[in-house]
């Protein structure tokens, strides 16, 4: 029977279309969504990740994301190098300056000050220039995306220069880096050259990134960094959370994307659902025709179920296929550039399908069920 | 002259004993068949007659195992309604009784073999086998040369040949027609009812048609009338005859009809 179930599924191939077009359409609002809401929380952390050789991070108390921070006295980095379990600590600087164009226009940037003999959090892929010509004076190697915001539609040109706090930097190399939550260029100069970019504080230090002497526990070390510093120390992925929990509670955008969300599955389900459960209804005379001629209950279930697991896979499959292609055409785009649908969501969309696609057949298989057969005499 | 046949009792597919259906519950609760009693023989067409909502798709419903009766008993095969229950029940009808719908209700995704392999797949052949089975008792409908065609491809009556190829592909001890000529043309009807006086009637199967459609009256070997939940009269093809054909045998005739009415069956008058 399970071919009869096929047949009458696909037999009217304008509605077999139709239904597995509704479910590809649910399907596709749900992962997109949620693919573009996880990718921007993602780009909150970007600059977290990209440094892939720190495994502790140590910063004041008070911070509460890696764009909220609060300096930390330089004397801070012999501290933490003096604690049982870390292989190596330097200083890594983290702040917004703002730089002038030659054209006279002023541009906010990020900038990043990395060690200046270890060079630790520097981009890990240079698209034009070397990563050692950040050691010339001035020098400073900015991401793709930020250089193609600077000057736009320009080729790229190492040897460009900005102006930041009265200081001359020039342009050395052109790297890629990870897109960042606010879509501001991101510069990388060597931390003694970033101290004379930024505005002056009494205190410049943002991080010190820690790597731990393999065999050492990674909570065990963060208290002890606690303990002999009085800092906050914790590991990457944990301070990656702490940012990403931070974003969510403290601005709107949780609530829009998940409203976003909610009615991408609210729509996807009516949608998804309602095809198939119409299709169904549409179907009871010829169920009950079966009924009639023998066929058990259970077996109809049987059949119901396979058309709806067709239905569903064929329908998650386009949906989560066009997600993915949305995302790898437009890879390019800077403003959507890392925007990607991670297997997290893919797993969610399918586990959201199916639970519409197994709804909906419940609804109809109770139709089915109570169906009396003498309906095939009306 | 009249000519009275011996009363030989024929062999019973169906008999029902007293079949009560009501509808609706309390104030609403309507009696649609009022204590039926009748017996179905093999061999035979029975053509179930009479107007509109007097009950007659409730009976075949409840003979056909489809609706429970509210109260009576139905014997099928010598088998109580009461024993088969559920699955058992299911079963049975699929494979004893083969039925053909005023619809046809063929599944428009299926070929006309395909439909007609239905019964046979359903009770488990191999698809290829059975469609096979099917193109077979196609020819015997006379549509051989349609069987890779889809219901919308063909013409009201031929849909109606297929059903009743699927009907009695897997060849079922009892044949329920609901109304089988009533969406045809005349020309139409009268070859579907010429095709299921030559193909259906077996010794081994009753055949039960229901119908309003007085154009097939010729083709029952016996006509059960129904008014409003209740059996009027049972009429066989002889006494028709005899009532057609010689006044004289009229009281003859009537007076079979009363036995008939006590004991819910009328024995052969040629």
């Amino acid at each position: 029977m399970n071919w009869v179930a096929w047949k009458m599924l696909t037999g009217d191939r304008t509605k077999y279309l139709g239904i597995v077009f509704g479910v590809a359409f649910g399907s596709v609002l749900i992962a997109h969504q949620t693919s573009i809401f996880v990718s921007l929380m993602r780009r909150t952390v970007s600059q977290i990740i990209d440094v892939a050789d720190a495994d502790v991070w140590v910063m004041n108390e008070n911070v509460q994301s890696v764009d909220e921070l609060r300096p930390l006295p330089d004397t801070e980095v012999s501290v933490v190098r003096g604690v049982p379990g870390v292989a190596w600590a330097v200083g890594l600087y983290k702040g917004m300056v703002t730089a002038r164009q030659p054209n006279g226009l002023h541009r906010q940037l990020i900038l990043m000050g990395l060690d200046d003999s270890s060079l630790v959090g520097a981009p890990r892929e240079m698209l034009y220039g070397s990563l050692a010509d950040l050691r010339q004076p001035d020098a400073v190697i900015i991401d793709k995306a930020g250089y193609s915001y600077l000057f736009p539609n320009q080729p790229y040109q190492l040897g460009r220069t900005l102006e930041m706090n009265d200081r001359r930097a020039v342009i050395v190399g052109i790297c890629k880096a990870s897109p960042p939550f606010q879509t501001f260029p991101i510069l990388f100069a060597r931390y003694n050259v970033a101290r004379q970019y930024a505005p002056r504080d009494r205190n410049f230090l943002s991080f010190v990134l820690v790597k731990m002497m393999p065999g050492t526990e990674p909570a065990k070390l963060c208290q002890q960094i606690q303990q002999r510093s009085g800092r906050v120390a914790l590991t990457t992925s944990q301070f990656a959370w702490m940012t990403v929990w931070y974003y969510i509670k403290s601005t709107g955008i949780p609530i829009n994307f998940g409203i976003t969300v909610a009615l991408g599955f609210i729509v996807g389900t009516a949608i998804a659902g309602q095809t198939f459960y119409l299709f169904t209804i549409e179907n009871l005379k010829q169920f009950g025709n079966l009924k009639a001629m023998g066929v058990t209950n259970l077996r109809i279930i049987q059949m119901i179920l396979l058309q709806a697991v067709v239905v569903g896979v064929l329908g998650y499959s386009i949906g989560i296929g066009m997600s993915a292609m949305f995302f790898e055409v437009t890879k390019d785009v800077t403003h959507l550039a890392g925007f990607q649908t991670p297997w997290q969501v893919a797993l969610m969309t399918a586990v959201a399908v199916g639970f519409i696609v197994v709804l909906s057949s419940v609804l109809s298989i109770r139709k089915v069920l109570v169906l009396e057969p003498a309906v095939v005499f009306r | 002259m009249r000519i009275v046949a011996p009363l030989v009792e024929p062999a019973i597919a169906v008999s029902c004993r007293g079949i009560t259906r009501d509808f609706g519950d309390g104030d609403t609760r309507i009696r649609v068949l009022h204590g039926i009693d009748l017996d179905i023989p093999l061999g035979e067409i029975t053509l179930l007659v009479g107007p509109s909502g007097c009950g007659k798709t409730t009976l075949i419903s409840i003979v056909c195992g489809l609706l429970e009766p509210t109260g009576g008993d139905i014997t099928l095969f010598g088998e109580s309604h009461q024993s088969l229950r559920g699955t058992r029940l299911v079963q049975f009808r699929g494979k004893n009784i083969g039925f053909v719908f005023q619809q046809y209700n063929l599944l428009p995704a299926l070929t006309a073999a395909e439909n007609a392999a239905l019964p046979l797949i359903i009770a488990g052949m191999p698809r290829r086998q059975a469609v096979s089975k099917a193109r077979e008792t196609l020819e015997t409908v006379g549509l051989g040369n349609r069987a890779d065609s889809k219901p919308s491809q063909l013409s009201g009556g031929q849909q109606q040949r297929v059903a009743i190829a699927r009907a009695l592909v897997h060849e079922p001890r009892l044949l329920v027609c609901d109304e089988p000529t009533a969406a045809l043309d005349a020309q139409s009807g009268q070859t579907v009812m010429e095709l299921l006086r030559r193909v259906a009637v077996h010794p081994d199967r009753a055949v039960l048609v229901v119908t309003h459609d007085n154009r097939v009256f010729e083709y029952g070997d016996r006509i059960v009338s129904m008014t409003d939940g209740r059996i009027e009269k049972i009429e066989t093809r002889a006494q028709r005859i005899a009532v057609r054909s010689e006044p004289a045998a009229e009281p003859i005739a009537n007076e079979l009809l009363s036995v008939n009415r006590v004991f819910g069956s009328v024995d052969h008058v040629a």
